[in-house]
């Protein structure tokens, strides 16, 4: 197995647990969890290509990893905000109990 | 070597993977999220391994320093610690469960198929971080303001969403009697 498919496997099993975290479990936190996971192994995936990549002095991939970094924190306070302001109203953070979030 | 793998790629692999797996699996929402945090510090060490020393210590900081430490915040004030009152795993648990080992097993197949078997193994690049905060000012500078703006953006609406709601209204009513 060459670095870079063992590199990608590590990130689509990282990937799988994240995705597996945010349908099965039913804390809203723990959700928010399972997505930053997922964004973890995308990174993963794009500092993996830009290393083995033809050009890694272009620094394309890292600079991707960066940003993507930078936005996957805005999200989390965003997400852990809206999970707080929903447990003031209703003292809950089931996610089955989040029956007027349903539109 | 394992398969052609160094012993330091497996270790962390393996640490990253069992991280990601205790935060699915355990109870407690703050192991849930100590296990997290053993993932970011292992996908660190992966990215240390790559070559990519900025980016793994920015993953420190932000992840280990900033995100793991709002979870945990979060867990608490929302009473989330300790066994909870409900079941941990929705009704369907099972139909997750499939999905996502479905998308795995599709990834992994397509990681294994399309990649030639021995690759090309180049040097390491040399990055600095003087290199990076030029490519930033320079080439990224566009994207660069508007993660800036989005950041502004995103912590004041977490500010105002979980802000308490009399509060609210008064700075609501405040600002209309300056008016």
């Amino acid at each position: 197995m060459t670095p870079l498919a063992a590199f990608l496997i590590v990130a689509a099993l990282v990937f799988a647990i994240g995705l597996a975290i945010s349908l099965t479990r039913r804390n809203a936190i723990l959700v928010l969890i399972g997505i930053e996971l997922m964004l973890n192994a995308a990174n993963l995936n794009l500092i993996a290509f830009w290393r083995f990549g033809p050009h890694p002095e272009a620094l394309t991939g890292m600079m991707f990893a960066i940003f993507s970094i930078a936005v996957a924190a805005a999200e989390a306070a965003v997400g852990l905000g809206l999970v707080i302001a929903y447990h003031r109203h209703k003292k809950t953070t089931d996610l089955d109990a989040m029956t007027r979030m349903k539109g | 070597m394992i398969f052609g793998l160094s012993i330091v790629f497996v270790l962390t692999s393996i640490l990253t993977v069992a991280g990601a797996l205790a935060a699915a699996l355990l109870k407690n929402l703050v192991h849930c999220a100590l296990s997290l945090t053993v993932t970011f510090a292992g996908l660190a060490l992966l990215y240390l391994q790559l070559d990519a020393q900025f980016a793994g210590f920015s993953q420190i900081l932000v992840y280990i320093g900033a995100v793991a430490i709002l979870v945990v915040f979060a867990i608490l004030l929302t009473r989330g610690a300790g066994v909870p009152e409900y079941r941990n795993f929705s009704s369907s648990w099972l139909a997750g469960l499939a999905i996502a080992a479905g998308v795995f097993a599709l990834l992994a197949w397509a990681v294994i198929k399309s990649l030639p078997a021995s690759a090309a193994s180049s040097a390491a690049p040399q990055v600095s971080v003087q290199q990076i905060g030029l490519a930033l000012m320079s080439n990224y500078v566009l994207p660069l303001e508007i993660v800036a703006v989005l950041l502004t953006v995103a912590l004041i609406g977490a500010v105002i969403v979980a802000m308490p709601e009399s509060q609210k209204s008064k700075t609501e009513s405040a600002q209309g009697g300056g008016k």
